[in-house]
């Protein structure tokens, strides 16, 4: 899919440039009220063994029964990948011991996923973009949780996680950077939330992704990958593919060649190992559920699914851009979360879009993030910075004035139009008053009025000047015009 | 009435209702013969309180004119299903005392129409086998004593290593024993290859494993969920008919269950079979069938024929490849279904030096070679490399099976008869301990209808040279079971019903 290689995104060797390639499993937690194969709850916290169905525990003739709920969520997030749905798809056994999974098995789709190829457009920062090919995406279960660290001598079972839902979504080996990882997962993570398919809520391992790293020459064909597992969080994918492609690079440089093996990411030491090589990889031995039938729907379940879709954010974004007249990188920021979308919108509608944009943007964004909060916990509401905003479009406020009252409304509360009226934080656009103010400075600095005569890039100074006198309240353009006057500007 | 045992299940429930008997009497005269039997070992678990205070229930109901279909007939449960607070162990070490919190659909579809629990079957571990000696619990005993053997010479094998004493068949040998032997008026079993058939046939008595789906599997312990389905083993057509409607039905829990309006198959049962066409398929006739078999496929034929039926050859070409395709499908199923015994949560834990040392002690223990051996096999036909060599090769012939019934059923064929068996019941200790191909053959003509999902039903026809039963097989049409009681019927009533000798065992 990126045919030509951007020697932007070549790493440097001692030999000569490299290109990485990755590919990535993204394995998604399905939001479900109940498991994928049992009406257990999928409420993350719960007390230890607390969410554990019969099922779950693999008591001896427990049987699956599928959650349908969870078969809309995988065609839900199909249809937000622009992916072909399969109308059948297979459950299949994959076979493996472990404490943590009660059955002996998991529950997968192997040969016959239900979602096929799709595609996700990604935004790198440079305000380029990329298409993802997505391979397939299937559902799965997940295991349970081993405890090692409750016990000297034993290791205790969680089972609450046992058989909640997953879908493993499967990308092609298009990307190329560890900044085109990380806006990939975050892409996705996107498109899920909006479909509200996977809260993508990484420190409760709702989101985890297994990266395939190899690199090679530029235009040589792909060299042998390397799996690292599990890793959960956005910035770690990208510090993986750094550092499993300087390993790489550096064996190759060395004139040694890669193993084909599954490695671990550990962020404190900030190295890749090894977990078990190719010859120490399980056989899983899988073959179809004999416990389930094949999974069959109509075209219609489909489209009735597809009919109750969200706008996705691609869509939003060029809707913002058409609409409110935004920048593309405006329309980025503000359509990454439907929350913030949404919010956005409510301060928008009616108004200034690019004003509004920059309000939310610039102002709303900034002072949440200082204060660890986002958009569903912002003190300020839509309505209250819609407000704000009108203030300053009718020339009530400046846009100094404003910065004030958005920070009394920030950490104070109120209505925006009650606290400037009570607090006199009205623009002065009466000119007699204002003109009082710039006599009294220009009569103050007698030598530096005569400078500007000559020196137009002194009125600044004098605006300024004059601003303070004001308290902020005196209406810029006006003191310009009457120091322009004043000075014999013109 | 001098012995209650000797009734009938139609019997004892008419009894019951027009309350000559009591449930409570009823159930006392089993728990007596249980009692008395215990040398056959039938019965790994009696539950003779639960037993009395089930029936003291039913006594009740029968009194207020609330009888369920069932109410206050006896029976033994095969340890297969999950029973509620009573220990369920599929006769495996590895299970120990695993006392289930659930019941199964099957069982407790029995105690909603009125039926009294009086204990736990004996069957082969986790249903693998054909003579029921694999048990943890050890072999039991066919009522059916040997040709020719002494008093003495039963007695002391009885309380001696029971060589050579009969096997009652397997897996279900418990079931088929313990209705053989009059220890209850019927018993639940289940089939994955020929588990309720088989034992019928080497006990005279009579099993039907219905369609695939007929059942729920809900709640008992899995062999090979492709192929295992729940039915009971009785003394009568009419007996096993009756159990079968409640024990039959769609289950939510069991997605391979179907979704089907139950029959009373009791109303089938007596019904002409007047220009039914029944098939005899030409590849049943295999080499080395003995001519005593032969002799009897042929009477039941003339019964049929006399009874109004069209009697058709037909050709199943696929039948040789069953057998093999089986001993493929059914062990890859159970390595995989078997595959969570493995001492972390449940059953037995023999402790390791780490967690694969645990899991490799815990279930060297736990399973018995059999097992063991189909663990193995079925692992070997999944892994990687064979898969596609062995398992999807199985799959294709077991496609090819299911066309070949489908092809006969096409043309008009309403049910098909064969041999249940090969031979007669063997001895304990005499088959299969040098080479387990040799038992694997007594299921030849049984596990094509598992293949294929079909309804089968074994019924004694009549007596070998030496004097022990000798089974006829019918197959049916998906969910047709009502025509093989019909037909069934009209064989039993032909050849009549036929009892083991007095109770040399007691």
């Amino acid at each position: 899919m990126n045919a030509t290689v951007d020697p932007k995104k070549l790493i440097k060797g001692a030999t000569g440039d490299w290109e990485v390639v990755i590919g990535m499993e993204i394995h998604a937690q399905v939001t479900s009220k109940s498991k994928l194969f049992s009406g257990a709850s999928t409420d993350f916290g719960g007390d230890q063994n607390s969410h554990v169905s019969l099922v779950d525990a693999a008591m001896p003739g427990m049987l699956p029964v599928i959650n349908e709920e969870c078969v809309r969520q995988a065609v839900r997030t199909g249809l937000g990948l622009e992916a072909e749905i399969h109308l059948r798809s297979v459950f299949d056994r994959k076979n493996y011991f472990y404490p943590d999974l009660p059955q002996g098995y998991q529950i997968s789709q192997y040969k016959y996923p239900i979602v096929g190829e799709g595609k996700v457009i990604v935004d790198l920062v440079d305000g380029s973009q990329i298409t993802v090919g997505i391979e397939r995406l299937h559902l799965e279960q997940d295991a349970g949780k081993s405890l090692h660290d409750q016990h000297p001598t034993m290791s205790y079972v969680d089972l609450n996680r046992s058989g909640v839902a997953l879908m493993e979504i499967v990308s092609k080996p298009d990307l190329r950077s560890a900044d085109e990882a990380r806006a990939y997962v975050t892409k996705l993570r996107t498109i899920m939330r909006y479909l509200g398919t996977c809260d993508g809520n990484m420190d409760e391992g709702s989101l985890r992704a297994d990266v395939n790293v190899s690199v090679r020459r530029p235009g040589d064909p792909l060299g042998t990958r390397c799996e690292i597992k599990n890793v959960n969080s956005i910035r770690f994918i990208g510090q993986a593919v750094e550092t499993e492609a300087r390993r790489q690079i550096a064996i190759i440089e060395d004139g040694g060649t890669i193993d084909q093996e599954t490695r671990l990411f550990d962020p404190a030491k900030g190295e890749t190992r090894s977990m078990r090589s190719k010859e120490e990889a399980h056989d899983y031995r899988y073959f179809p559920d004999p416990d389930l039938l094949p999974l069959e729907f109509d075209q219609a379940f489909v489209d009735e699914l597809k009919s109750h879709l969200p706008e996705l954010p691609d869509a939003k974004k060029a809707r913002f851009m058409a609409d409110y007249g935004l920048p593309a990188y405006d329309a980025g920021v503000l359509v990454a979360e439907r929350v913030q979308a949404d919010y956005y919108e409510s301060v928008a509608k009616g108004r200034d879009g690019k004003t509004a944009a920059n309000w939310v943007i610039n102002e709303l964004f900034g002072r949440l993030n200082k204060e660890g909060k986002d958009v569903t916990t912002s003190p300020v509401s839509a309505d209250q910075l819609g407000a704000i905003v009108d203030l300053i479009s009718n020339g009530t406020i400046s846009g100094k004035m404003a910065k004030d009252l958005f920070e009394i409304v920030f950490t104070e509360g109120g209505d925006p139009l009650q606290i400037v009226e009570q607090r006199g934080m009205k623009q002065v656009t009466d000119t007699g008053a204002i003109e009082a103010s710039v006599d009294a400075v220009l009569a103050a600095n007698p030598d530096k009025a005569e400078q500007a005569k000559t020196k137009p890039g002194m009125l600044g100074w004098f605006v300024g000047q004059v601003m303070k006198e004001t308290g902020g309240k005196a209406n810029p353009q006006t003191v310009s015009d009457l120091l322009k006057a004043k000075i014999g500007l013109e | 009435m001098t012995d209650l045992t000797q009734l009938t299940l139609a019997e004892a429930r008419d009894a019951l209702r027009s309350k000559t008997i009591s449930a409570s009497e009823l159930t006392k005269a089993h728990l007596a013969a249980m009692e008395q039997a215990r040398a056959l070992n039938a019965y790994v678990l009696e539950t003779p309180d639960q037993a009395l205070a089930m029936a003291a229930k039913s006594d009740e109901k029968l009194a207020k004119g609330e009888a369920g279909p069932l109410e206050g007939i006896p029976l033994g449960i095969k340890d297969l299903y999950a029973t509620q607070g009573v220990r369920t162990t599929a006769c495996s070490n590895i299970l120990g005392d695993f006392t289930p919190q659930y019941e199964s659909t099957v069982t407790s579809q029995l105690w909603r129409d009125g039926a009294v629990m009086l204990g736990k079957l004996n069957n082969d571990e986790f249903a693998m086998g054909s003579s029921n000696e694999s048990s943890s619990f050890g072999p039991v005993v066919s009522p059916w004593a040997p040709p020719n053997w002494s008093q003495d010479k039963l007695d002391a094998a009885l309380k001696g290593d029971k060589k050579g004493l009969l096997v009652p068949g397997g897996s279900s040998g418990g079931s088929s024993a313990a209705v053989a032997a009059h220890l209850c008026l019927g018993a639940t079993a289940t089939d994955t290859g020929g588990s309720i058939r088989q034992p019928a046939a080497f006990t005279g008595t009579v099993g039907i494993k219905p369609t695939y789906g007929r059942c729920s599997r809900w709640g008992i312990v899995a062999f090979a969920s492709s192929l295992d389905q729940a039915g009971p083993i009785a003394r009568t057509v009419r007996d096993s008919a009756i159990m079968l409607r409640s024990m039959a039905g769609h289950d939510a829990k069991d997605t391979t269950s179907v979704d089907r309006a139950v029959p009373d198959y009791e109303a089938a049962v007596g019904r002409s079979i007047k220009g039914m066409k029944i098939g005899i398929p030409k590849e049943y006739r295999v080499e080395g069938l003995s001519e005593e078999i032969d002799q009897l496929w042929l009477k039941g034929v003339q019964w049929l024929r006399d009874a109004g039926a069209e009697i058709v050859d037909v050709s199943l070409p696929h039948t040789k490849y069953a057998l093999p395709a089986y001993y493929i499908v059914a062990p890859a199923e159970a390595s995989s279904n078997l595959a969570r015994y493995d001492g972390v949560r449940y059953g037995l834990r023999v402790p390791g030096k780490d967690i694969a040392d645990m899991y490799e002690k815990t279930r060297a223990a736990g399973f018995g070679s059999e097992v063991r051996r189909r663990i193995m096999i079925g692992t070997y036909v999944l892994s990687a490399g064979y898969y596609d060599a062995y398992y999807v090769r199985a799959q294709k012939i077991r496609t090819l099976i299911r066309q070949d019934f489908e092809n006969v059923y096409h043309a008009g064929v309403d049910a098909i008869l064969t041999p249940a068996t090969p031979s007669p019941a063997f001895g304990i200790g005499e088959m299969g301990a040098s080479d387990p191909v040799e038992m694997y053959l007594n299921d030849i003509f049984t596990v094509t209808v598992n293949m294929a999902g079909l309804p089968g039903l074994a019924l004694p026809a009549g007596l070998s040279s030496g004097g022990l039963p000798l089974g006829l097989q019918l197959i049916g049409r998906p969910f047709d079971e009502e025509a093989l009681f019909s037909i069934a019927e009209v064989i039993e009533q032909a050849a009549g019903h036929f009892k083991p000798q007095q109770a040399w065992w007691a």
